[in-house]
C-alpha cells in the first residue's frame, strides 16, 4: 500500500466505506456479540425471565446426554471428511484425464464446470428424487434388482451415505476449476524431461505432478470441510431432517433446530459461539499457509 | 505427447463421458419426471423416457405452482432473481467503495475498517442465525427484499479481489488525473471503473450464482408465500406425505430454478474460471 498514490479528503473516504462498515456493524458484529452474550444465559422462549447461568450452556452440550453434541460432533466430522475425500479424489482423477490433449476438451470442461450452478439444495432434492423409497428409480432398482431395501428415514447408514454422495456430487465442480487450473499451471518440459528419463505416467504424478499441486490440494482441503462442517446445511434439512433419531444431526442442523424449532435460545447460542471458535481456527490456519507460501 | 498408443490416448475420454453422465443423470430424471403424470411417478418405477406431458406440467408449475403451496413459479422465481441481483449488485457496488477508499485514500481508520471486513469471512451466518434473526426482525425487516438482501450485502473476498487489482494500477493514472483537475469520484468513474471491468463481471458470476443459491437466510425470515424463493418453493411443497406431492410440478419447478444460475456459469465460463481461481491469491 505503501507506494500507491493517495487522494487527499478527509471525509470522503469515510463516506465510501460507510455502507459496508454498517453492514458489517447491524449483521456481523452485533449478532456476533449477542450470540456470545446469550450463551451465558438461560432464556424463556416467550420473552420472560433472563437468567445469568455463566457457563452452563456450554457444560449442558457436553454432560447432558439429551443433547447428544459429542455425538453431533463425531458425525459432522466423519461427514466433512467423507464428502472432502470423495470430492477432491473424483475431481483431481477427472482433472488429470480433462487435462490430456482431447479433441471434445472444451465440451468437456463445460460439461464437469456447469454443475457448480446447482445449488447445495437442488443437489439435495436430486439425489432424494432418486432414493425416495415410494419413487426413487435407484431405490426401487436396489430393492428389486439388487435386494436392498432403501429406507434412508428409518437407515442411519443409509442416511448418512445419501448425503454424502449429494453433498460430494455437488462439490466435484468446484474442485475440478481448481485442479484444472493447478494443473495447467505445471511446466510441460519438466513431465517431458521426466518422462525421457523413463518415469511412466504413474510416477510421473506422484513424484512430479502432485507434489507441485500440494498448495491447491491443501487449500480445496480447508474449503472443502469448511463446505462438509458449514454450508450442507440445506442438504440435512431437505433430505435427512437430521434424521433417523439423530443419527445426521450435524452441527450447523443442529443450531438451527435447538434455537428455531426447539427455541432454546442460549444453547443454541452457546453452540454458535463454539462453531464461530471453529471458522476462525480454520481460517487462520489457511491464511498463516497461504502467507507462508507466497514467501517462498 | 509422451505416450503415442491410440488406447491410451482414447482412456481419458471414456472416463469423461462416464463422469458426464453421473453428474446429468439426476438432471436428466428431474427432466423426465416434469414430462409424467403424478400418477406415472407414483406407480414406480416411472418409465425413463420423457412422456407427453411437458407443456401442461410447466404451464401449471410457472402459472398456478403446487396446490399445497399457493405460490407460482413465476412469483417464486421473480423473488429469488430479486434477490440474486440484488446481492450480487449489492455486494459488487458497496466493495468497489470500500476498495477505493482502502486503497486510494489514507486515513486513520483504513486498517481497522479493513480488518473488519476481514473477520467477516469467520462470520457465516450458519453460525449466527438466532441473533441475526432478531436484528432483521427489530428493524421490522421479516418478509420484505432488503430483510433478504441487506445482511448478505457484504463480501470480503470482493473487497480482497478489488483491492489486488486496485494496488497494481500504476499510481501515475491517478496523480496524472489529479493534475488534470479531476476530483477523487470522477478519477472513480471515468478511471478506475471502465479497468475494473473484468474482475467485476467475475464476480459478478459468483455472487449471482451465490445469491440465487442461498437457503438458511430466505427459509429463516420468509413467513409469506409470496416472498419464497424458489429453493424455499421447493422444500415446502416436498414437505408432506409422498403421495401428496405433486411431483410433476416440483420437478418442473427444480428444473426451472436451475436454469438460471447455470446458464450464468456456461455464458460466461471465463470470467468464471477466473473469479475463482484468483480468489486463491
Amino acid at each position: 500500500m505503501a507506494n500507491q498514490y493517495e487522494f487527499k479528503g478527509k471525509f470522503l473516504p469515510y463516506l465510501l466505506v460507510l455502507p459496508q462498515m454498517v453492514i458489517v456493524f447491524v449483521f456481523f458484529f452485533w449478532p456476533s456479540a449477542q450470540a456470545l452474550w446469550q450463551s451465558f444465559f438461560l432464556q424463556d422462549p416467550f420473552g420472560g425471565r433472563v437468567i445469568f447461568v455463566g457457563l452452563q450452556n456450554y457444560t449442558r452440550l457436553f454432560t447432558e446426554p439429551s443433547y447428544s453434541y459429542g455425538e453431533s460432533f463425531r458425525v459432522s466430522v466423519a461427514f466433512a471428511v467423507c464428502v472432502a475425500l470423495l470430492a477432491m479424489v473424483t475431481a483431481l482423477f477427472l482433472a488429470t484425464q480433462a487435462n490430456k490433449k482431447l479433441r471434445l476438451g472444451t465440451f468437456y470442461k463445460t460439461m464437469l464446470i456447469w454443475p457448480y450452478a446447482v445449488a447445495t439444495m437442488v443437489a439435495g432434492v436430486l439425489w432424494l428424487f432418486m432414493f425416495n423409497p415410494n419413487v426413487g428409480v435407484i431405490a426401487w432398482f436396489l430393492k428389486h434388482r439388487l435386494g436392498v431395501d432403501w429406507q434412508h428415514l428409518l437407515n442411519s447408514g443409509q442416511a448418512f451415505l445419501l448425503i454424502t454422495l449429494a453433498a460430494a456430487w455437488k462439490q466435484i465442480s468446484y474442485n475440478f476449476v481448481f485442479f484444472l487450473a493447478g494443473l495447467q499451471s505445471v511446466p510441460n518440459d519438466l513431465i517431458e524431461a521426466a518422462a525421457i528419463d523413463g518415469a511412466g505416467p504413474t510416477r510421473r504424478f506422484w513424484t512430479i505432478i502432485f507434489p507441485l499441486l500440494s498448495p491447491t490440494t491443501f487449500y480445496l482441503l480447508v474449503m472443502n470441510l469448511v463446505y462438509g462442517f458449514f454450508e450442507t446445511f440445506p442438504i440435512i434439512h431437505q433430505v435427512t431432517a437430521g434424521g433417523p433419531g439423530k443419527a445426521t444431526s450435524i452441527l450447523v442442523y443442529k443450531v438451527w433446530r435447538d434455537g428455531v424449532i426447539n427455541l432454546d435460545l442460549g444453547g443454541s447460542s452457546a453452540q454458535s459461539v463454539i462453531l464461530m471458535i471453529m471458522v476462525i481456527l480454520l481460517t487462520v490456519f489457511q491464511f498463516r499457509f497461504i502467507e507462508r507460501r507466497v514467501n517462498y | 505427447m509422451t505416450e503415442h498408443s491410440r488406447l491410451r490416448r482414447f482412456v481419458p475420454n471414456i472416463w469423461l463421458w462416464l463422469a458426464i453422465v453421473v453428474i446429468a443423470f439426476p438432471i436428466y430424471l428431474v427432466f423426465n419426471a416434469s414430462t409424467h403424470t403424478s400418477a406415472e411417478i407414483l406407480a414406480a418405477p416411472m418409465p425413463l423416457t420423457p412422456g407427453p406431458h411437458f407443456l401442461k406440467n410447466y404451464g401449471e408449475a410457472i402459472l398456478e405452482g403446487s396446490k399445497n403451496l399457493g405460490a407460482s413459479a413465476l412469483t417464486m422465481l421473480k423473488n429469488s432473481l430479486i434477490m440474486a441481483l440484488g446481492i450480487s449488485i449489492g455486494k459488487i457496488v458497496v466493495s468497489l467503495l470500500a476498495a477505493f477508499a482502502i486503497v486510494f485514500f489514507d486515513f486513520k481508520l483504513r486498517s481497522f475498517c479493513f480488518w473488519s471486513i476481514f473477520v467477516t469471512l469467520m462470520l457465516p451466518v450458519e453460525v449466527r442465525i438466532m441473533p441475526t434473526y432478531k436484528v432483521i426482525s427489530d428493524l421490522g425487516l421479516l418478509n420484505t427484499y432488503a430483510g433478504l438482501i441487506l445482511p448478505m450485502v457484504v463480501s470480503a473476498t470482493a473487497v480482497f479481489l478489488f483491492r489486488q487489482y486496485f494496488k497494481s494500477i500504476p499510481k501515475e493514472m491517478a496523480e496524472a488525473s489529479q493534475i488534470d483537475g479531476a476530483s477523487p469520484m470522477q478519477f472513480f468513474w471515468h478511471v478506475l471503473l471502465p479497468m475494473t471491468r473484468t474482475p467485476i463481471a467475475a464476480m459478478f458470476v459468483i455472487q449471482f450464482i451465490y445469491g440465487w443459491n442461498q437457503y438458511l437466510w430466505p427459509l429463516l425470515i420468509t413467513t409469506k408465500t409470496e416472498y419464497y424463493t424458489v429453493l424455499i418453493g421447493i422444500n415446502r411443497m416436498l414437505s408432506g406425505a409422498d403421495v401428496q406431492i405433486e411431483w410433476q410440478i416440483v420437478m418442473a419447478t427444480t428444473l426451472l430454478a436451475l436454469i438460471p444460475p447455470a446458464l450464468v456459469v456456461i455464458v460466461m465460463q471465463k470470467q468464471f474460471i477466473s473469479g475463482m481461481t484468483d480468489r486463491e491469491k
